[in-house]
């Protein structure tokens, strides 16, 4: 190994065509992009040398708060729910339904392979209520619940629950594989040992089978937070960020300002505040777990 | 290893043959950008005039893509980026048309139709309504000559005995006498977000006069005037007493129409391009014998007149100068002489193209705004005419807003100037 290292060209061959790659499609747009937040404007109008100006008025910016505000919020929602079904879900193939839950591990993860647009289509017609009654709001109707009645997707409140439904709804059999698989690793003896010892149920979920699942657990959830901190596919078919911008996280708020607003500068400059977000949760969720193991 | 190359090749050969032989079988390929489906309106003009061209001119392929209305000045961005518009394409903000054409990417189409010798097919008045949109150039093909108002259901009207508006009064009279009768009184997309903003735009042509955005554009007005606010309010007061339905802000262009057109919605305000659908017994229940057209009433204390239409040419076809030859010449020749009539007998369409003689057997509807369209006295433009891109995506985001009583008429109005500033 050290030999191999040593070897500078074979860490040449080795290495060189995947870092040439990597960067050309990751490091060299990266920094191009970091670059437009000193600019202002867009191929199209011209640009223009502004300085620090993006990062100016990045914190004068409301929409700019209201839009990282909605991104935390929906990531930290759906991160959990995605997380904590799929442990549900893992649990209840590996203990409840074992060798049987070929069918219902299929079923559950069938989303995940399904086209966000297509799923989204499908929410928006469940909730549907102009020109006509959804699903959802059919049954409420035939309950007799008439006053739950309502555009769910039209308003603010309900359509964040609406999105944030269908991204936990798409991603959980994802999660549940990866944790399951996790699961299928716990020797069986350490399990037969906590129960000779007591521990059944909750006990035994809490204090053996969790720490032992722990560094799955984290991945997933640094896996989920990063996915669910760049959302833009579901909310962009599901409302367009509306009513008004009120469901538009910051993903969708670069793209608006990058190209319709025609200033690439500020798009990059929110761009870049998503990145360092991100990166930010992630090592906050890594510190967390090691300060955990200690 | 030698193998593995062997195979390699031949499926990059695969690949790539088809391309090639395609290249070659085709010299031209016209493609056009449209937020239309490929049947509806002058898209579906364009495409029958295409095929029937293609067929005799095997050298030249036509392709429709279809970019929705709401995505597209996104798109058109990243093709230009890209540098790889396709040939002909829609635009709806004349800012963004007018930057397209600074950067050499929308051709001067009168230069270019003086080139093909077919200039003098486009109508006047079209021509000049199309050039005051975009700094005095022609940059947009008028496919459409549009006028808008109101078009309401005669029927319903008659069995509540209403007539028909000419006061905003009586118009939210009749609204609300439609409400307590369990009919809907307007019939609306805010999912669309334009059909909201442009009734502010009637009611604000009326208070202050036709002129009144050309005003704003210039500096003279604020869009947080009193007026406008006024405006705002009527219209978000429409929004709060149900009067689009619920989930007005979901609701899609064709969805919204088809609530018209099945007799569900008594009112829908609408350009004259929706007279292809009126005027199509598959599409139209109510019968096109019971559309009724008004335009915009006034309101109290305004200056605007009846007498004062919105027009326009309907959303921008813009042309590609650098796809600009002698194949794509003849195609424009073929096409675009042929479009103004085609567009009136096949779809009952009015555009800025000069048709030589009406065809006899227009549709009644057809014919009556027509009628109205000549006695226009003056006109007025949409809305988000004058607006930079990004005060157009202010006015309309916000308006979903406003309509459902989420934001109030003030901090609408305020935002869209802070926009436009």
């Amino acid at each position: 190994m050290q030999g191999t290292l040593r070897d500078w060209k074979a860490v040449l061959v080795f290495v060189g065509p995947a870092l040439l790659i990597y960067t050309i499609i990751l490091l060299v747009p990266i920094v191009w992009s970091v670059g437009y937040t000193f600019f202002s404007g867009s191929p199209l109008a011209g640009f223009k040398f502004v300085g620090l100006d993006n990062y100016g008025q990045i914190w004068q910016d409301q929409k700019f708060k209201e839009a990282l505000w909605f991104g935390t919020k929906y990531a930290a929602v759906v991160s959990l729910g995605q997380v904590i079904l799929g442990l549900l879900l893992a649990m209840l193939y590996m203990f409840y339904l074992r060798k049987s839950s070929v069918l219902i591990r299929t079923l559950v993860f069938l989303p995940v392979v399904l086209p966000t647009v297509a799923s989204a289509q499908m929410f928006a017609k469940l909730f549907a209520i102009a020109p006509q009654y959804g699903l959802v709001n059919s049954l409420l109707q035939g309950l007799g619940l008439e006053s739950w009645v309502q555009g769910f997707l039209g308003q603010a409140n309900s359509a964040f629950w609406v999105i944030a439904a269908m991204d936990i709804w798409k991603a959980m059999g994802f999660y549940a594989v990866l944790l399951f698989a996790g699961l299928v690793e716990i020797p069986e003896e350490v399990l037969e040992a906590a129960r000779i010892d007591g521990a059944q149920g909750w006990t035994l979920s809490r204090f053996v089978v969790m720490p032992l699942l722990m560094p799955i657990i984290i991945s997933s959830l640094i896996f989920s937070l990063n996915g669910t901190l760049k959302v833009f596919d579901s909310i962009l078919a599901l409302t367009g960020g509306g009513p008004g911008t009120t469901t538009m996280p910051l993903t969708l708020y670069m793209y608006k300002v990058s190209f319709t607003y025609n200033d690439y500068g500020y798009g990059s400059t929110v761009a870049l505040t998503l990145a360092v977000q991100c990166v930010l949760v992630t090592l906050l969720v890594l510190w967390r777990s090691r300060k955990g193991q200690s | 290893m030698n193998k593995k190359i062997r195979y390699t090749a031949l499926a990059a050969f695969a690949v790539l043959a088809p391309i090639g032989l395609m290249a070659e079988a085709q010299s031209k390929r016209v493609v056009f950008l449209s937020v239309q489906n490929a049947t509806e309106g002058f898209t579906g003009v364009i495409g029958k005039l295409a095929a029937e061209y293609s067929k005799q001119n095997t050298n030249v392929a036509y392709e429709y893509q279809n970019a929705p209305q709401a995505d597209l000045a996104q798109k058109l961005q990243l093709l230009t980026a890209s540098n790889s518009l396709p040939t002909m394409y829609n635009v709806a903000e004349p800012s963004l048309l007018m930057q397209l054409a600074e950067k050499g990417q929308a051709a001067d189409i009168e230069e270019l139709f003086k080139q093909y010798g077919i200039f003098d097919k486009l109508n006047p008045a079209a021509v000049a309504l199309q050039k005051s949109i975009t700094g005095g150039k022609l940059l947009g093909l008028p496919l459409e000559l549009n006028i808008e108002g109101i078009w309401y259901n005669k029927k319903l009207f008659a069995d509540n005995g209403i007539k028909e508006p000419t006061t905003w009064d009586a118009m939210m009279a009749a609204a609300a006498k439609f409400k307590t009768a369990g009919i809907q009184p307007f019939a609306a997309s805010g999912e669309q977000k334009w059909p909201i903003t442009r009734l502010i735009n009637g009611y604000v042509a009326r208070k202050y006069g036709a002129d009144a955005m050309a005003r704003v554009a210039k500096g003279e007005l604020k869009v947080t005037d009193a007026g406008f606010v006024e405006a705002a309010r009527a219209v978000q007061d429409m929004g709060k007493k149900g009067y689009f339905g619920a989930g007005v802000n979901t609701l899609d262009y064709g969805s919204a129409q088809d609530l018209f057109l099945q007799g569900k919605a008594a009112m829908f305000y609408m350009g004259s391009w929706a007279l292809g659908s009126l005027n199509d017994p598959k599409q139209n229940k109510i019968g096109a014998e019971n559309v009724g057209f008004f335009n915009f009433p006034t309101v109290r204390g305004g200056k605007g007149t009846r007498n004062e239409w919105s027009l326009n040419t309907g959303i921008a076809t813009a042309i590609n100068p650098k796809q600009n030859d002698a194949a794509l010449g003849a195609w424009l020749k073929y096409v675009f002489s042929n479009y103004g009539e085609r567009a009136l007998t096949d779809n009952g369409q009015i555009s800025g193209f000069k048709v030589a003689k009406l065809p006899a057997n227009l549709p009644a509807l057809t014919k009556a705004t027509l009628a109205k369209l000549g006695a226009a006295k003056n006109a007025y433009l949409w809305f988000e005419a004058k607006f930079s891109n990004k005060a157009s995506s202010v006015a309309g985001d916000n308006v979903q807003l406003l309509v459902t009583g989420d934001m109030t008429p003030e901090n609408y109005l305020a935002e869209l100037q802070k926009a436009l500033n």
